[in-house]
């Protein structure tokens, strides 16, 4: 007897209404603003906005320092405990773990108390200072994603047999690393990257609390007093998360087909 | 002169030694198989010997040098492995070009090495490739020639034809032995296959439980085995219970019949129960003559297997196979026939008693 397929199609249905019907919605008032007819006057008002572009560069430039510093510390470590240390891996995991289950308020607050200007390391005296201490944050937040991806990377290659047979042909832990590990995880790394990427152009409380000029405090501040604009960047907020996605999917299929 | 000495070599593992004190001294040029059963400690041996692990114990030197303190990438070793280690990010050219970059070789060096090796391993063609479209035979192939283009002291080959199927793993052996004699690469050779290691090597190491058994030219390791170990892992032997008659005159009673040794029984005394070994090659069917030995049975069983046709004789309490060549012009014994075993003083072989 065939299966009927009314209720998998009624829970699709059910889905996506609950996620698109809000989104359709936030881009059909995005483009009211112009009384009596469709515009993307919200778009153009918020894109011409200098501080817009001011945050917005900001916080793209902090997520690739975030990605830089996050890279450099995840994907040895991951090596490391992959090739050496197995038995510390549950012990890694859970660390990286740790900024999900720990309010972003929390360790910013954590932050202010040891790095404030009357600490050994006062990290919070200076601009510079404070924007180094955000893309350390940024990059502990974003430590459980870069973590699995690369560790997931990692695993779907002989770390061991291609380690040694570097080693074998005379090679050091540098050329190693950069020449054999590196690009052969280099689609677990984007993945990674990407997924950071979109969790630091969104992320408000870090950049609020530590009084920097970045995206997220910009979005709150656009939608305490506009109407329409706050509509017009949820979408682009959105759309720059979807590209990032879209990208994953584009490298993740390319490794694919890659190494088939 | 040693070109690799090996002495008092031991592995622990907590409280597992894996390996016990293992000696070898290997002449340059030589090609060397270690043999034996999963987890006999060989792999460990040649990982020592490329340094990925550390010796609890014991020296190794290569061509005069104590390397065992050394990193493995100062050790001037080529590996081989099991699952080829090929780079997939980089194409053939480039995989075999790694060392010599590593090396800081010039661009000329690097394309005129890379060209040699291609044509040495009869691929010129397929440089620009990736290991991926590459087949498995050809992928070891290249393992190969990346190995060997830093031109080493030593290649260490690690099970490289295991996991290949039967027909390549036959020619690419062939290839293997081949390249190492133009070559005169001191090699060691790690397998569990001893047809491998019987058709490749100038001697063979048999290990077992991380102990050398026997180490010997594959003649003397197939045709004079030293412990039940080695004559029941290499080739098919008939292993047999006997008891010493005459140990000066070299007579041994199997089962009631009296038959003659060429093996020493001088360190052995009147009604010991030894085992005695005889490769089912070694034994004929028909009436004695001359000095061979001679013992009665009764066909149990004939198994056609193509070019050999084994038969399966049971005497008063044992049971021995013996090997005929397949003659479709002789007709063969069938079971329950009577029939006459014999064998020289020579394939009547006493096992010395396992380690």
């Amino acid at each position: 007897m065939k299966k009927s397929t009314f209720g998998p199609w009624l829970a699709v249905v059910l889905g996506a209404a609950y996620f698109l019907i809000p989104l359709i919605a936030t881009v059909e008032f995005s483009m009211r603003m112009k009384r009596g007819e469709y515009s993307f006057e919200a778009y153009r008002v918020v894109l011409g906005d200098p501080r817009f572009q001011a945050s917005f560069s900001y916080s793209v430039a902090l997520a690739l320092a975030t990605i830089v510093i996050g890279v450099l510390l995840v994907v040895p470590t991951a090596y490391w405990v992959q090739l050496r240390l197995p038995k510390l891996r549950p012990v890694v995991e859970f660390i990286t773990l740790l900024p999900l289950v720990i309010p972003a308020i929390v360790i910013v607050f954590g932050y202010l108390r040891i790095y404030n200007s009357e600490s050994w390391l006062p990290l919070t005296d200076s601009a510079r200072g404070t924007d180094l201490l955000l893309a350390f944050g940024y990059v502990t937040l974003a430590l459980p994603y870069m973590y699995r991806s690369v560790d997931t990377g990692l695993r779907a290659i002989d770390v061991r047999t291609l380690t040694e047979a570097a080693e074998s042909l005379g090679a050091g832990w540098a050329t190693i690393l950069f020449k054999v590990i590196f690009p052969n995880i280099r689609s677990a790394i984007l993945s990674g990257s990407f997924l950071t990427f979109a969790i630091v152009i969104g992320e408000f409380t870090f950049a609020a609390l530590l009084d920097r000029p970045a995206f997220g405090p910009y979005l709150q501040l656009v939608g305490a007093n506009r109407a329409y604009e706050p509509a017009a960047l949820a979408i682009i907020a959105f759309v720059v998360t979807w590209a990032c996605m879209g990208l994953i999917q584009v490298f993740g299929a390319a490794r694919g087909t890659a190494q088939k | 002169m040693t070109f690799i000495d090996i002495r008092g070599l031991k592995k622990s593992f907590g409280p597992t030694t894996v390996v016990h004190d293992f000696d070898l001294s290997v002449e340059r040029g030589e090609f060397i198989s270690f043999l034996g059963p999963s987890g006999c400690g060989k792999t460990t041996i040649l990982r020592m010997i490329a340094g990925f692990e550390s010796a609890t114990a014991g020296s190794i030197a290569i061509a005069g040098k104590e390397v065992a303190h050394l990193p493995p990438a100062k050790r001037d070793v080529g590996m081989v492995f099991q699952s080829y280690a090929l780079f997939p990010n980089m194409t053939v050219a480039d995989n075999i070009a790694f060392g010599l970059r590593v090396a800081k070789r010039s661009a000329d060096e690097i394309r005129t090495r890379v060209r040699q090796m291609l044509d040495l391993i009869k691929l010129p063609h397929l440089g620009e490739r990736y290991p991926y479209q590459l087949s498995g035979g050809q992928q070891q192939r290249v393992a190969l020639a990346r190995a060997i283009a830093v031109k080493p002291q030593v290649l260490l080959l690690d099970e490289p034809l295991s996991a290949l199927d039967a027909k390549i793993r036959v020619s690419l052996r062939e290839e293997i032995r081949a390249l190492q004699k133009e070559l005169g690469i001191t090699t060691i050779f790690v397998t569990h296959d001893q047809e491998e290691a019987l058709s490749m090597s100038d001697r063979i190491v048999v290990l077992s439980e991380g102990r050398a058994e026997q180490i010997g030219t594959p003649f003397e390791v197939y045709n004079y085995p030293r412990t039940r170990f080695v004559a029941s892992f290499v080739g098919t032997l008939n292993l047999l219970a006997a008891e010493v008659v005459e140990p000066a005159a070299g007579r041994l009673a199997l089962d009631g019949r009296t038959v003659s040794t060429a093996s020493s029984l001088a360190v052995r005394g009147t009604g010991e129960t030894v085992t005695v070994a005889m490769r089912p090659e070694a034994l004929s069917l028909g009436a004695a003559a001359g000095d061979r030995n001679a013992i009665p049975g009764t066909v149990e069983d004939v198994a056609f297997l193509g070019a050999v046709v084994r038969i399966r004789v049971r005497l008063d309490a044992q049971t021995v196979s013996l090997d005929a060549f397949n003659q479709p012009s002789v007709s063969l014994p069938k079971k329950g026939d009577a029939v006459t075993l014999t064998f020289t003083r020579e394939d009547l072989l006493v096992l010395e008693e396992d380690r």
